[in-house]
């Protein structure tokens, strides 16, 4: 089948998640003997493009006249790609952007929409994708019954595989539409530190940590790991930690491969947003956690003790690796 | 201001996932049923604040069966004026989002407002497709909304950061964290509920595109391989060599 991929790009390049979706399409298209592409918008370097054809695309549309990030453009953008590239499968990656626009351009192509798939359709019988559902305690096999499917991917999924080719990227520029947001001002988070959803390794603490003062440790744990940080939500509520750290069921969803929980006590919620985590490492004083139970190792002891000794053993691991 | 809110049912979040019927259905026995707490806690109570500064009305509409009526009673408690659902046994969130097109298509909302996810299916597309059906501007991830002589203006979540933004209405929303806090309904809110109207209409009709096929439970943990603390650095070691996660 032919595929489009909908490759989003941060501060001109593009994203991270987005080769992973590039890797999902072009696999697919690959193993039914169809053709994949990829459509981006924005200001990105030309190195970025060109970086594309190393996963297997050597057809990218680039549409340079959006900057904003507009769903209804977006999705009109989409649609008049879909159409030249007679596209039968459209993937997203499942982050923010995919969420605006993915749905919208559901609607518009009269397409069935799998969001947040973590594996490769099943095409023996019909069109089935994996997806995680009720938060993570279960898993759904969803079938897409319409022609044109959409699917959006949820990030750290299936990886990102490099393969050999050179892309040919073209300027695509259809009318999109008067906008339908005006992008008014840029807020970013701060800090240098790598962004919580598309981290392979993440350093979290709770309420065991007892004040905001006590997390240079884990922020310094972190940094030596070239982790992203996150917390649990009441650390959040009282404004210990920022709410964009706030990971769970009712803050975002994680998937990283190595989830370092510290203090946390791993009450259901919690857990709903990272036990998608390949590997799952737990610190806490209290043997009787329910933390424990999801984890692949633990250490029962106080993090005031084990942290710093992580740090410290961190820090060998890597010159022992020179 | 004429704001509609849509409200979904979702099993409580400590609820134990159970399927039944050869794992085709969600075994909803013993389960408590809850408003999803993100059209709940943001969507709603942001609605009825600006309602409470602009003046309005504030209608919550649910797709679904008779077994709705409690937590749509709940969004009453809460302070929401009428309610409305819509008869229909729904699949998937094209025929959600369809049916609620539907009803918003005779009615002159200003404001389209829901959570940004259900906490069961977890998909994060009706939004955006009453946005797509109706051609309404879609802001998703929102996380903070004013409006002023009908423009919203609306922060949203983006990757590393947020962008501020500004929409004409009407306008569809998805409402994160950071909109509003959760209300707890007082008793003068519940016995009010009982008399507010709760309207049921008919289904358009629309069908699903997606079935899902099956369920499955994650595969058991094994059990956790503790560390001695006297000997933490033991674990570093272990995801290097044996995890190979770092
Ligand atoms: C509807 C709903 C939604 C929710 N959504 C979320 C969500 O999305 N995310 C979320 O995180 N929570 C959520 N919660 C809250 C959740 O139920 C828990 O209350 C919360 O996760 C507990 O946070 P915590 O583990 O940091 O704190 P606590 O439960 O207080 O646990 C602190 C832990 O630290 C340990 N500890 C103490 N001192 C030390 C020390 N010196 N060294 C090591 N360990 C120590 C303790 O043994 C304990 O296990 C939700 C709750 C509800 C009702």
């Amino acid at each position: 089948m032919n595929v489009l991929v909908f490759a989003d790009s941060h501060d001109g390049m593009i994203a991270k998640s987005a080769f992973e979706a590039v890797t999902y399409g072009s696999k697919i298209a690959k193993d039914s003997g169809g053709s994949a592409a990829v459509l981006t918008y924005g200001t990105i370097s030309s190195d970025s493009l060109n970086e594309l054809a190393s996963y297997g695309i050597t057809n990218v549309l680039h549409c340079s006249q959006l900057t904003d990030m507009d769903p209804q453009q977006l999705a009109r953008l989409l649609a008049a790609a879909s159409g030249d590239q007679q596209s039968e499968l459209i993937v997203f990656s499942h982050d923010y952007t995919g969420k605006s626009v993915a749905p919208i351009s559901a609607a518009r192509l009269n397409a069935g929409i799998v969001s947040g798939a973590i594996d490769y359709p099943e095409t023996s019988a019909g069109f089935t994708v994996k997806k995680a559902v009720f938060s993570g305690k279960a898993f759904a096999q969803v079938k897409i019954n319409s022609d044109v499917k959409v699917v959006s991917l949820l990030p750290n999924s299936v990886g990102k595989t490099k393969t050999e080719g050179t892309a040919n990227v073209t300027e695509f520029n259809p009318d999109c539409g008067a906008p339908s947001v005006v992008v008014k001002e840029q807020k970013s988070k701060g800090g240098e530190g790598i962004s919580l959803t598309e981290a392979d390794l993440v350093v979290s603490a709770g309420r065991g940590l007892k004040g905001p003062e006590n997390w240079g440790m884990i922020e310094e744990l972190a940094t030596e790991l070239g982790a992203a940080t996150a917390c649990s939500r009441p650390v959040a509520d009282i404004g210990w930690r920022p709410h964009h750290e706030h990971v769970g069921q009712t803050g975002i969803a994680i998937r990283p491969n190595l989830y370092i929980a510290v203090g946390i006590s791993g009450a259901i919620q919690h857990l709903a947003g990272v036990n998608g985590s390949k590997v799952i490492v737990v610190v806490n004083t209290d043997p009787e956690a329910p933390f424990f139970k999801a984890a692949d190792y633990g250490i029962v002891g106080d993090a005031f003790v084990v942290v710093p000794k992580l740090i410290e053993a961190v820090k060998a691991l890597k010159i022992a690796q020179g | 201001m004429n704001i509609l809110v849509c409200i979904s049912k979702a099993p409580d979040t400590t609820s134990k996932i159970v399927f039944s019927n050869g794992n085709t259905t969600f075994n909803e026995d013993g389960v408590q049923f809850i408003v999803n707490p993100y059209d709940e806690w943001y969507a709603l109570v942001r609605a009825l604040e600006l309602k409470e500064s602009g003046g309005g009305k504030v209608t919550i509409l649910s797709v679904g069966g008779a077994d709705y009526e409690p937590i749509m009673r709940k969004a009453l408690a809460i302070g929401a004026d009428e309610a409305i659902r819509v008869d229909s046994d729904t699949r998937d969130s094209f025929q959600i989002a369809s049916e609620i097109a539907a009803v918003a298509k005779s009615n002159a909302y200003d404001l389209i407002l829901l959570g940004k996810e259900t906490i069961d299916y977890n998909g994060a597309n009706v939004g955006g497709m009453i946005a797509g059906l109706m051609d309404y501007p879609y802001v998703s991830n929102a996380s903070k909304l004013e409006v002023n002589s009908n423009v919203g203006q609306i922060e949203r979540e983006k990757q590393g950061g947020t962008e501020v933004l500004e929409a004409k209405l009407p306008c569809v929303i998805s409402c994160a964290k950071g909109m509003a806090e959760q209300r707890i309904p007082n008793m003068r809110g519940i016995m009010a509920a009982r008399s507010k109207p709760l309207n049921v209409v008919a289904s358009c009709g629309a069908g699903a595109m997606t079935e899902v096929v099956s369920f499955t439970l994650p595969d058991a943990k094994g059990s956790v391989k503790l560390i001695d603390p006297e000997n933490a650095a033991e674990l570093i070691n272990l995801l290097h060599t044996e995890a190979k996660v770092i």
